[in-house]
């Protein structure tokens, strides 16, 4: 065996931490090129008068009524109670359709029971479903919930089932060569298996879930992002929706980071394109 | 050791893989089934695994009637078919779940030694060649020291430096706890450098074509002219059996073995 003589097994961690960083902080940097570059030119027009601002007030506006929404505790209330309504609603919903859906993806009679009901909830626009929750669960927070959980479900079912009924066969067979019991291939292969596609379902049912939180306070709440929303409108304060805009964005951003944040140690072993980048 | 009796394989689509397979393997025997693509080499090495199960017929080891996979029965595939998000070591590991994590280490370690690999444990299936894999593959099977290892054309993939390389690692192993090996290939000089016996298949469906001892003394010279007429009669029953639509040829190209085919 010709191979030079190595232990090249640190290769990984061989980058420093330091540099690592510093790559990390340039591509957020590249990100906020463009928005910067954007917010900077409508303020400068509209500093120069070159733009009436009545309806799209400039980011300094925007950050200001920020400032004063976090400065009086407001802004705190609304991210909590919003967050904790995503919350909920993607841990119940993530929750039902990752059982569901591995269930479905693992058995072929779970499948042919469950799947064409399922398939047909699905083809019902979610927003349907408010008036019914509300005359189920009231007004307040179980109703709200329960909105944000459909939106997640489906994204999280659809995505395990396919993930499961998709993995490999030949892999799974190494599992049956070494005898693993149902349990034990689930475990040492099945689920590492589909851990990729998993994070992508959970992530794009989170997505949903910011979606549907918006569509559930705007139907009637007294706090919360979309409350602002909806209060901005009815005062004619386009700064504030602008500004609960950011702060949903904020919110996705760092909810969708703290996925991939979490979930990157269990993928280092990933073979993908973009890693030789 | 393991005895297939009668084995017969059709497919759901209706192929017809295997037609009455009947072969005997001693305990410690290296055997070598040798056929074109497509004669069923693969099938019958699947049934004998109990990945498979045979449409007439069984496969016994030891006269225990397999019905799934043998804790006695070690399986390499063609591809490497690591676990991606496995080490090295802990794809090497993997049948080893009942030991101690310090057995478990040592044998590990032991294994990725003598196949040259000493210090890869760590790396990731991705950072392997197609021959490191494959080792890693080989030596997976037998940390769990089965009875018997089946391998299908596990060098097929892999370039003939490589491939001459891998065979003599694969013959060192052997050397240590001689389990029985059942060698699938389509590669005529693999069978002799490694076989005791090589039996040829004939394609649709798959039948024992031919059957014969190769007696070289090992370790075996690749360039004496003994090799080279072992080889050539290999190859000329492997041509008959392609040739000859006549299952009934057996022992006509190289004598049957006293105990071999039946
Ligand atoms: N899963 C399968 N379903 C149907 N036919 C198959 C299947 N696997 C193999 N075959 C057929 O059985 C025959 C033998 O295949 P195989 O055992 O893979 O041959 P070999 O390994 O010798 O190349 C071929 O004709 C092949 O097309
Ligand atoms: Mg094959």
């Amino acid at each position: 065996m010709s191979e030079a003589t190595l232990d090249t097994s640190n290769q990984t961690n061989a980058q420093p931490q330091a540099a690592r960083f510093a790559v990390f902080g340039t591509s957020f940097l590249i990100g906020l090129v463009l928005p910067v570059t954007a917010a900077l030119l409508y303020e400068g027009a509209f500093r120069l008068g070159l733009v009436q601002a009545r309806l799209l007030p400039p980011p300094s506006r925007i950050f200001t009524t920020l400032w004063k929404l976090a400065q009086s505790g407001e802004l705190t209330t609304h991210v909590l109670a919003t967050t904790w309504r995503v919350g909920m609603g993607f841990g119940l919903g993530a929750f039902v359709g990752m059982l569901l859906g591995a269930l479905t993806g693992a058995s072929h009679n779970a499948r042919r029971l469950l799947d064409p009901t399922l398939q047909a909830l699905r083809a019902i626009p979610s927003l349907a479903w408010v008036p019914l929750f509300i005359l189920w669960l009231g007004i307040f927070e179980s109703s709200k919930i329960a909105l944000i959980a459909v939106g997640v479900f489906f994204p999280v079912y659809l995505g395990v089932m396919a993930a499961i009924a998709n993995v490999d066969r030949k892999i799974v067979e190494v599992g049956r060569a070494f005898r693993l019991s149902r349990l034990a291939l689930v475990r040492r292969v099945l689920l590492p298996a589909i851990l990729p596609d998993f994070i992508i379902a959970i992530r794009s049912g989170l997505g949903l879930g910011f979606m549907f939180v918006v569509a559930a306070e705007i139907m009637g709440a007294s706090e919360g992002l979309g409350y602002l929303l909806v209060d901005g409108q009815q005062l004619g304060k386009p700064d504030q929706i602008l500004a609960a805009i950011i702060a949903f964005a904020v919110l996705g951003k760092i909810g969708d980071w703290l996925i991939v944040v979490l979930t990157k140690p269990f993928l280092t072993w990933q073979d993908t394109h973009q890693r030789s980048a | 050791m393991l005895t297939m009796d009668t084995l017969c394989k059709t497919y759901p689509n209706g192929t017809k893989a295997l037609e009455q397979i009947s072969l005997n393997v001693d305990a410690g025997e290296i055997v070598a089934l040798v056929g074109g693509s497509g004669c069923g080499k693969t099938t019958l090495l699947r049934m004998i695994s109990g990945l498979e199960a045979p449409s007439r017929g069984s496969v016994a080891i030891d006269g225990e009637t397999i019905h799934a996979p043998h804790p006695a029965i070690g399986l390499v595939f063609q591809e490497a078919r690591l676990l991606p998000w496995l080490t090295v070591a802990e794809n090497i590991s993997f049948g080893l779940d009942n030991l101690s994590k310090a057995e478990q280490d040592a044998r590990v370690d032991e294994a990725l030694l003598r196949v040259g690999l000493a210090g890869y444990g760590k790396r990731w299936p991705r950072e392997l060649s197609g021959g490191q894999a494959q080792r890693v593959s080989i030596v997976r099977a037998l940390v769990t020291q089965p009875k018997a290892l089946l391998l299908d054309e596990p060098f097929s993939a892999l370039d003939a430096l490589t491939r001459e390389k891998l065979q003599d690692h694969l013959l060192a192993l052997w050397e240590t706890h001689r389990p029985t090996l059942v060698l699938v290939t389509h590669d005529v000089e693999e069978a002799v450098a490694l076989a005791d016996r090589a039996s040829v298949l004939q394609p649709k469906p798959g039948r024992i074509f031919a059957d014969s001892p190769i007696e070289l003394p090992r370790p075996r010279d690749r360039l004496s002219p003994e090799f080279a007429e072992a080889k050539r009669l290999v190859l000329k029953a492997l041509d008959g059996s392609i040739n000859q639509p006549n299952p009934q040829q057996t022992g006509k190209v190289y004598s049957p073995s006293a105990g071999g085919s039946f």
